[in-house]
């Protein structure tokens, strides 16, 4: 996996929080690539890890409770769990950029947008206020805003939702990065809006060629926006492979359970909806055993005695369970 | 509409629901927000009536409205025969056990001081003559209906999950024997394999105790799939009302189009198939909505007319009802 052509390499992350309750396993020995120009999408429910393990890449997490217990994140040849705080505050917000959720509360509503965009501007390219304003004019057309001149002076409350997560989307193109990491940035847009969202973010991909991280539960997004899919689960890995691949032949239980319960409002209309029975695990100790067990109806035996590795299905295509191994399934008869 | 073969349990004409502004150091009223403004539908007994559209469209506040948790602003609300959208609070009493509600969020709208056995029986403290037994008969069998360990009964409701939590509001709401029951997005806050659950579990309980369901939602997929018949608001009003099969084949409204275009497709194999509208702009101020049609601002198939006039919401085809110029007797070019 480590050839020098990935945009970002993750190596065996592991991050645990401490809490008064015990300690909280919520990323557990995850590893992928991102290559450049691609976009990558990260499904999972919520608690399944996908945004811890975004926010341990950039050191964003506040240490206690979050510890990162081992792993490897390469970034232009630097891991960056290990280089300084300077350093790595030059790459947040600078090469690597980032979306979040809501963009109510990401925005500070005491400045103007046209502060906020300019802020990353200034600091990690050097420029003056006003070569920062006229960058963030550009910007703020480049994502699709009218009146881009005017806008700029007003505050975050005087836009909608939409054209919010618009202006975040402007901010994490400030710099050009190589790498943008969206933390479900439609989850909290109208489906309207959010068809807006995904068709601004096609386009700025191809226009600026870099690669996407692109959090979400949705797999409806993932399927129309993605190239390639990690399927998160318990704070681990278990299935990951190329989009179509992925939906057309999903080999994890998971996934193929995840798939049969949502409804759709194309194609054949399901008389019932099928269930996936239990809760989540709840991850307060390292996993020893398969993360899904529980709520598997083809657990194995051996699924109880070890944690399933990654298992090689077919070309980029990986699985986490022991049904892929056929040492495994000829055991269990 | 009035002669429907089979007997409207909800009958809801006329209704509006504005919220007043008030503004400056006087607190003078200076506007309006029209969170409902002139909508009509019947809930048939037995069925689910879906209604959905995007936030801030005045799909909770209608719902809210129907069940008289607010003084209406105008209009008639009928239930079970009963004349109530002008009834005083004091007198509606009597009608709650009829008509109940399940809320979006299972955790702001579950006492935390109170044990689940509390929290279902306090609606039969309030409304019934039984003794202490029979209550915890009655909330013991209706854990048992909705799915939770009667074992559980004096748990405070953090220690249950998110799924639970809105097992636990759907017994409450199921404690009196109501017939109409306002879901007011009860999945929404939840996962997607929980939400399933729970989706099942408001069909099995129709079945079993032959609810009829208001089923307020954003998640169109969901409503196709547990609805009857669904209601797309947009604005304040009901834009297009229809059975659910024909809504999603066939829908009338520019708007609906619009919005079932949107829903992200799971499946790429279809998903290249789907013809994507996007629209422009975004949704204007309940405050001042635009004159005539409230989406002519963003309408793909916007006529001179749809700016002046605003129109009638009307019977389009057999039990298909929209609002909208295209389809007045004047035969325009209609592009569909």
């Amino acid at each position: 996996m480590p050839d020098g052509g990935a945009a970002l390499d993750v190596q065996g992350l592991k991050t645990v929080f401490r809490t008064r309750g015990g300690e909280v396993h919520a990323v557990n020995d995850v590893s992928f690539d991102l290559k450049p120009g691609e976009l990558l999408g990260v499904v999972g429910e919520s608690g399944s890890g996908k945004s811890v393990t975004m926010m341990s890449l950039l050191g964003l997490l506040p240490s206690p409770p979050a510890e990162i217990r081992a792993g490897k994140v390469m970034f232009e040849g630097k891991n960056l769990l290990e280089v300084d705080p300077e350093t790595l505050r030059s790459v947040r917000g600078g090469k690597i950029g980032f979306v979040f959720q809501d963009p109510m509360t990401s925005l500070n509503p005491v400045f103007t947008v046209g502060y906020q965009i300019s802020e990353p501007l200034i600091k990690h390219m050097g420029m003056n206020k006003k070569q920062a304003m006229a960058r963030s004019k550009e910007l703020l057309e480049l994502v699709g805003i009218p009146d881009a001149d005017q806008r700029l002076m007003d505050y975050p409350h005087q836009f909608s939702g939409g054209m919010r997560q618009r202006v975040m989307i402007a901010i994490a193109l400030a710099c050009d990065p190589k790498v943008l990491i969206a933390d479900e940035p439609t989850t909290a847009l109208d489906v309207t809006i959010q068809a807006q969202i995904l068709e601004l973010m096609k386009e700025l991909r191809d226009k600026l060629g870099m690669a996407v991280i692109w959090i979400t539960h949705d797999l409806g997004v993932i399927a129309g926006i993605a190239d390639r899919v990690l399927v998160m689960y318990g704070g681990q890995i278990v299935e990951h492979a190329p989009v179509r691949e992925l939906f057309g032949n999903p080999k994890h239980p998971y996934t193929s359970a995840l798939l049969k319960t949502i409804p759709t409002i194309r194609g054949e209309r399901a008389k019932r909806l099928t269930i996936i029975e239990g809760q989540p695990p709840l991850m307060t100790a390292a996993p020893t055993s398969c993360p899904f067990r529980d709520r598997c109806d083809r657990a194995m035996p051996v699924c109880a005695q070890k944690n399933p590795p990654r298992i090689e299905v077919g070309n980029g295509h990986d699985a986490a369970c022991f049904l892929e191994d056929p040492l495994e399934v000829a055991n269990a008869g | 509409m009035l002669d429907d073969p089979q007997k409207p349990l909800v009958r809801v004409r006329d209704l509006k629901m504005h919220f007043p502004i008030h503004a400056g150091l006087l607190r003078r009223r200076v506007g309006e927000v029209k969170a409902v403004d002139g909508v009509n539908f019947d809930v048939i007994e037995g069925e689910t009536l879906g209604l959905v559209g995007e936030s801030g469209c005045g799909k909770s506040t209608c719902g809210r409205a129907v069940l008289r948790l607010y003084n209406i602003t105008g209009g008639e609300i009928e239930i079970d025969g009963r004349e109530i959208g002008n009834t005083p609070q004091s007198q509606l009493r009597d009608m709650r056990p009829t008509m109940q509600m399940v809320f979006q969020d299972p955790q702001a709208s579950l006492n935390p001081r109170m044990t689940v056995e509390a929290i279902i029986k306090e609606p039969l403290d309030e409304h019934t003559t039984l003794n202490e037994a029979e209550k915890r008969d009655k909330v013991a069998e209706l854990m048992d209906a909705v799915g939770l360990n009667r074992k559980f009964a004096k748990r405070y409701p953090h220690a249950f999950s998110g799924g639970q939590r809105q097992r636990i509001g759907i017994a409450r709401a199921l404690a009196l024997n109501p017939k109409f029951i306002v879901c007011d997005e009860p999945i929404a806050a939840l996962d997607v394999s929980i939400q399933a659950q729970v989706v099942n579990l408001l069909e099995d309980l129709q079945e079993k105790f032959g609810l009829t369901y208001l089923f307020i939602s954003h998640d169109l997929s969901m409503v196709r799939h547990i609805a009857t018949r669904v209601a797309v608001m947009y604005l304040g009003k009901i834009v297009e009302l229809a059975e659910r099969e024909t809504l999603f084949a066939k829908p009338l409204h520019p708007y609906t189009e619009a919005l079932l275009s949107a829903v992200p497709e799971p499946d790429p194999s279809l998903a290249a198939a789907v013809e994507r509208i996007i629209l422009q702009g975004d949704v204007p101020s309940p405050s001042n909505p635009p004159q005539g049609c409230n989406f002519c601002t963003r309408c793909p198939k916007v006529m001179d007319i749809c700016k002046i006039d605003e129109p009638e919401y009307r019977e389009v085809k057999p039990g298909q009802f929209t609002a909208c110029h295209l389809y007045n007797e004047t035969p325009t070019a209609t592009s569909e």
